[in-house]
């Protein structure tokens, strides 16, 4: 049983650049959800990720993960979060396995422990035979899935992902795909931004729309449907008619 | 479109890009080029100053010349080529090894041989290009004062600067053939910091066992020297007449340059092809790294601190440029250990070259560590607070250091405590000082950018160049007239003080 009813809980959450990039959201992600946040380029999405995990400061608002105020106590929350942009960033002189173990470390996860859990993901995903070459040489995609394998191997509770399936192929999208359901079976709670609505359709359990730093729609598929009054509509259209209608709205 | 246009097209692409690759340097971003020509122009306005110390007194001398002198000129056109020499290797490889275009030009409908014949003129007139932008202000001072028939001395530039760049291509590719892609990168790149170098430290070596002084003009004036030397007749005083205007030699020297470079490219151009091939080839193939091993236990700072002392020990160019200032160390550690046995005034000149070694690798690996981080958005969101952070990266510059420059300390501990106390006192203070500039001055980077870091700000370059010439000039005099040290001390710690203030105010 869970303490805590709320993975992330954000109150109105403000962040200005040049124009509101987030505008007073208010979002709440449950435990061992899969939540996609969708949204055309520049609504928002990635601002409110990096505000949550700690990349920047809000104007003003609250983060709120499993409990803990992310604002107040940041070490605290990032112990429990992991964080995976679409731009990977590794370290292309160490091996992936270097690199596991630098991760385990900064997070202080016991060596012996760290030492079954990274060769048993860089397997899951696909990289057993590059576990000991360095990144340098890597595709995109291969370095995406060691930044992903990064996020995994210190067992965080929230996993937050910008964009992970950028630059992977079909099968690697797969492994990714499957590991990040295992995890939420596992009772984890992941966020992920998508462009490719499909994934949102078939893996999320929750989706929210965000447009002008605001949350314009959230709920399962079938209560987006539902709200959008019809039972046969793809994501894909809902999508593009709420981004309309509140481009029209604006 | 014909070979000629070909040609054209390229050889203008090849002068833009160095151009910009140049402008890039020294401006560091867009929208500056005006501001870098600018400093360009007023750095060779007043180069004419140390320009004028160092060779005005030369501007009189005419051929016949005497032995001594020629040794002396055909020695500072030796020690320009090298450092072309070396200058001329790091382009190179840096062509190969960091220019995306290549797979763009490999796959373009042209012949690749012509291409490539542009491409290594393009890195001789680069190389010939800086090494006249240099010169200039030197060249200036002798016109100006020995008359026209010193402009000859440019032509010895040009020739020298061909000859280098010639060289260079040759040895580079040379070594692609003999130990393959992977290692001619590490290879070159040191072979470009001992040429670079290893002219002056074996110099000052000689001095040091013949005459127990750093000074290269006493070997290169010596009887000794003089009567090894060739026949006045010999072709090694071409460049040295070539530069007081004889025309004949600068003729000659110009085309034997332009031959050698013409034979590097008619032979090396249709090579040049494969060796990228190697070279994109061997980019994408496996290397290994360390044996694995057991993932091991500590703290979250430990953690980092290993990252950082693997990524500094397997960077290439890092290793390069540490071991060009570490090879500058070798002469004062000779001269050390030659006067152990007597308390040689001599050795009080060791304090300030470590001292300024010291402060120069520290802001180098401050800058690597600080803000060369490759995965900053994982640093920033693992549980460590920022100052944690900070303090583990500062930790790696200072035992870096340390190990480095301990052992040196040590031994001149037992020719003089005091000396070694102060020295000890210097390089920490021009270690904390350069890593402080770094720190006040970060910026988030690529490591590779290393080379460019000084683009970064050109406040905290200078401010770092100051900082470590202020405390060597400090520990110097503290040694020989301690009085003058407290000055020197109180300026360098005022440029401190007001580089702090000036620097960028962060949350």
């Amino acid at each position: 049983m869970q303490p805590f009813e709320a993975a992330l809980a954000l109150r109105g959450l403000t962040k200005r650049f040049d124009r509101p990039a987030v505008d007073a959201l208010d979002l709440t992600i449950h435990v061992g959800e899969f939540y996609a946040l969708l949204g055309p380029n520049g609504a928002g999405k990635t601002t409110t990720l990096r505000m949550v995990v700690g990349l920047l400061r809000p104007d003003a608002g609250s983060v709120c993960v499993l409990g803990i105020d992310a604002l107040k106590d940041p070490v605290a929350a990032k112990q429990v979060m992991a964080w995976v942009s679409d731009e990977p960033m590794i370290y292309d002189k160490l091996t992936p396995l270097e690199y596991l173990e630098f991760v385990a470390g900064l997070w202080g996860i016991d060596s012996r422990r760290a030492e079954a859990t990274a060769p048993e993901l860089l397997v899951s995903l696909g990289l057993e035979p590059h576990m000991n070459e360095r990144c340098e040489g890597f595709s995109k995609g291969m370095r995406q899935k060691v930044a992903l394998a990064g996020a995994l191997v210190h067992e965080p509770r929230l996993i937050i992902l910008d964009e992970p399936l950028t630059g992977l192929d079909a099968l690697s999208a797969r492994h990714v795909k499957g590991l990040l359901q295992e995890r939420v079976r596992a009772g984890c709670t992941v966020i992920m931004t998508t462009h490719i609505l499909e994934v949102a359709e078939r893996m999320a359990d929750r989706i929210g729309v965000i447009a002008a730093g605001r949350l314009i729609a959230e709920g399962t598929l079938a209560e987006l449907r539902r709200q959008n009054g019809s039972n046969d509509t793809s994501l894909e259209e809902m999508f593009i008619a709420l981004v309309d209608a509140e481009a029209a709205a604006a | 479109m014909s070979v000629a246009t070909d040609l054209g097209w390229f050889a203008r692409h090849e002068i833009r890009l160095a151009w910009r690759e140049f402008i890039a340097m020294m401006a560091g971003r867009r929208g500056r080029k005006r501001a870098a020509i600018v400093g360009l122009i007023a750095f060779a306005a007043i180069l004419h100053l140390p320009a004028y110390a160092v060779i005005g007194r030369f501007a009189d001398l005419q051929m016949p010349l005497d032995k001594p002198s020629l040794i002396v000129m055909t020695a500072t056109i030796a020690l320009s080529w090298a450092l072309m020499l070396s200058q001329a290797i790091e382009s190179v490889t840096r062509v190969f090894y960091a220019r995306a275009d290549l797979d763009l030009i490999m796959s373009s409908p042209v012949r690749l041989a012509n291409v490539f014949s542009i491409r290594i003129a393009a890195i001789a007139l680069m190389v010939t290009g800086m090494a006249l932008l240099f010169a200039t202000p030197f060249v200036d001072v002798l016109v100006i004062g020995g008359g026209v028939r010193w402009l000859a001395a440019f032509g010895v530039v040009i020739a020298i600067g061909l000859s280098a760049a010639a060289l260079a291509i040759a040895a580079t590719l040379i070594l692609f053939r003999l130990i393959g892609p992977g290692r001619t990168r590490l290879v070159a790149q040191i072979l470009a910091a001992v040429v670079g170098a290893g002219f002056v430290i074996a110099l000052q070596v000689a001095a040091i066992l013949s005459y127990g002084t750093l000074s290269r003009f006493a070997v290169l004036t010596s009887d000794a020297a003089a009567a090894y030397a060739p026949d006045l007749d010999s072709l090694l005083w071409w460049p040295a007449r070539a530069a007081l205007g004889d025309s004949e030699a600068l003729l000659l020297l110009l085309s034997g340059s332009l031959t050698l470079l013409g034979v590097v490219m008619a032979v090396f151009s249709p090579r040049f092809a494969d060796t990228a091939v190697n070279v994109a080839a061997s980019s994408n193939s496996a290397r290994q790294g360390l044996r694995t091993r057991a993932f091991r236990n500590g703290s979250r700072q430990l953690a980092l601190r290993r990252k950082e002392f693997v990524l500094l020990k397997r960077d290439p160019w890092l290793l390069s440029q540490s071991l060009m200032q570490l090879l500058y160390l070798v002469p004062p550690a000779l001269l050390l250990w030659r006067s152990f046995s007597d308390s040689s005034a001599a050795t009080v000149l060791i304090t300030p070259v470590i001292v300024m070694a010291a402060g120069q690798l520290a802001g180098g690996l401050a800058w690597l560590t600080i803000s060369g981080e490759d995965a900053a958005d994982l640093i920033a969101t693992a549980p460590m607070s920022p100052s944690s952070v900070t303090r583990a990266k500062i930790e790696v510059v200072l035992i870096a250091v340390a190990v480095i420059f301990a052992p040196l300390v040590a031994a001149l501990a037992f020719a003089s405590p005091l000396q070694a106390a102060v020295t000890a006192a210097g390089v920490m203070i021009a270690t904390v000082s350069a890593t402080a500039i770094q720190l006040w001055f970060r910026v988030q980077a690529r490591r590779s950018h290393f080379r460019r870091r000084q683009t970064s700000s050109r406040l905290a370059t200078f401010a770092e160049a100051f900082s470590s010439i202020g405390w060597a000039a400090t520990a110097a005099l503290a040694l020989a007239i301690p009085v003058a040290a407290l000055v020197s001390g109180a300026i360098t710690a005022a440029i401190m003080a007001a580089t702090w203030k000036i620097s960028p105010k962060r949350e």
